[in-house]
């Protein structure tokens, strides 16, 4: 018993550090995938959620529908939909139809936090932009959205560390990701523990990076307190 | 330079100003008087159009000002605007809650708007504030900052919103002061004010607003010495 104990963890460490090289590469996948869609999903986000605020009925109605799809249906399955979906109209590679996936199905989240973020910036600011003469897109963009940003940085940092992980679905498509490369592993050597542990390592590692650095951009945005 | 005839506004089915008529001459300072709830910052509001009339007609420098048609943006411009709870942008340094309407707005350059900006803040008694940020100030500091910031796009008039009431007793003096040497330059401005020592001194007109009308209208010698009206007798008692 004690023996397995200690043969199994120095095999999963003995794998983890030859392995290293691989799941660097790997990893990289899990990166690219991961900024490409946040990214694209900060855009996504900001314009639904301009939206959702703009007091115009039927836009709302939109941002709502849009939201209410992506919160409403599985990850999985908006993933398969945009693979499906998009590679029967449009040639594009297993990686770019689960960034754009990831990207819709993050947007709708991050629409709810900036419009949570923007309507949590006290209606004095409008009125003090406006009041110099600003218009409501100035006063938008230089006034209420610096603000609004970083008030929605700490629950943005969640939701790409979210967004990090869920990308680990991409193996079901066949992109040669951190979770794709494990199960590969771990099915040509009937050890799965082993090659799942080394991989969520490889995520611990990837969530810690990415909390660090929202971490910087944080403080660095907080010279004004 | 502003004249108001007949204005209305209503919050849903409340009546906050019953036909107002009122006008202000230039390098007049008019202090608005009155209780809470008398309508008196609601009709400042109504002059920059943060709030919007219902029916009546607000004129600026003899021209009628139709929000649906005319430029507002345009309008406010020309209508400095100084709010009790000071509004500056917290993510800006001083100078930069000064430069940003000028740059944005009048698309001044930036040197030109600094140098305007440093200027108003030497004006304000800021002048070694420019690079703090807001959160570094004491409340009458902020709001000499708003005046400095209102003034950087060089207005025809100035609207204060009770300017000193959010303010710590000791500090309501500095902002005053403020007011009064603006006043003294010949500055336009409409104040809507608590401090009766303030406008007994500085005002060239008093109004004293009860329940969204103007019930008096005059001097401040004449309103606070002889009040004509039974309601302004009753509300000066009842401050003074």
């Amino acid at each position: 018993m004690y023996l397995g104990f200690v043969t199994f963890w120095s095999g999963f460490f003995q794998s983890l550090i030859e392995s290293r090289d691989v799941f660097f590469k790997a990893a990289q996948v899990t990166l690219a995938l991961t900024a490409v869609s946040i990214f694209i999903a900060l855009f996504i986000g900001l314009f639904f959620a301009l939206l959702k605020i703009s007091n115009v009925k039927p836009l709302e109605w939109i941002a709502n529908a849009y939201i209410y799809v992506v919160r409403g249906t599985p990850l999985i399955v908006q993933i398969f939909v945009f693979f499906y979906g998009l590679t029967s109209i449009w040639m594009i590679s297993g990686f770019w139809s689960v960034a754009l996936g990831l990207a819709f199905h993050n947007g709708a989240y991050i629409a709810e936090i900036f419009r949570g973020s923007i309507q949590s910036i006290g209606k004095g600011q409008t009125e003090a932009g406006r009041s110099l003469g600003m218009s409501q897109m100035v006063t938008m963009r230089r006034i209420i959205l610096p603000q609004a940003f970083r008030r929605a940085l700490p629950p943005l940092g969640n939701q790409f560390i979210i967004g990090l992980k869920d990308s680990s679905l991409a193996a079901f498509i066949g992109v040669q990701e951190i979770f794709a490369l494990a199960t590969t592993r771990g099915a040509n050597t009937f050890d799965y523990m082993t090659w799942l542990l080394v991989c969520a390592v490889w995520y611990l590692i990837l969530v810690f990076i990415l909390t660090l650095v929202v971490g910087l951009v944080e403080k660095k945005l907080a010279v004004s307190d | 330079m502003i004249e108001v005839k007949e204005l209305n506004k209503y919050f849903g089915d409340l009546h906050v100003l019953k036909g107002i008529d009122f006008n202000v001459d230039e390098s007049e300072v008019v202090c608005l008087i009155g209780a809470s709830g008398s309508g008196k910052s609601t009709m400042l509001r109504c002059l920059n159009f943060l709030e919007m009339k219902n029916s009546g007609e607000i004129k600026l420098k003899g021209e009628s000002i139709d929000p649906n048609s005319d430029d507002l943006n345009g309008v406010r411009q020309q209508v400095g605007m100084v709010f009790q709870h000071f509004n500056l942008f917290p993510h800006k340094t001083v100078l930069q809650n000064v430069i940003e309407a000028p740059i944005q707005v009048k698309k001044i350059s930036k040197s030109q708007a600094k140098k305007e900006g440093h200027e108003l803040l030497e004006k304000v008694g800021l002048g070694d504030k420019a690079d703090v940020y807001p959160s570094k100030l004491s409340g009458g500091q902020k709001q000499r900052v708003a005046i400095a910031r209102a003034l950087a796009m060089k207005p025809e008039i100035m609207l204060f919103d009770e300017p000193t009431s959010a303010l710590d007793p000791e500090l309501v003096g500095e902002v005053l002061q403020t007011m009064k040497d603006l006043a003294q330059e010949g500055m336009t401005m409409v104040v809507v004010t608590h401090e009766m020592g303030f406008a007994r001194e500085v005002a060239d007109r008093v109004v004293y607003m009860h329940d969204g009308k103007i019930v008096e209208t005059g001097a401040p010698k004449d309103i606070f010495e002889n009040p004509k009206e039974v309601r302004t007798q009753e509300f000066l008692s009842s401050i003074l």
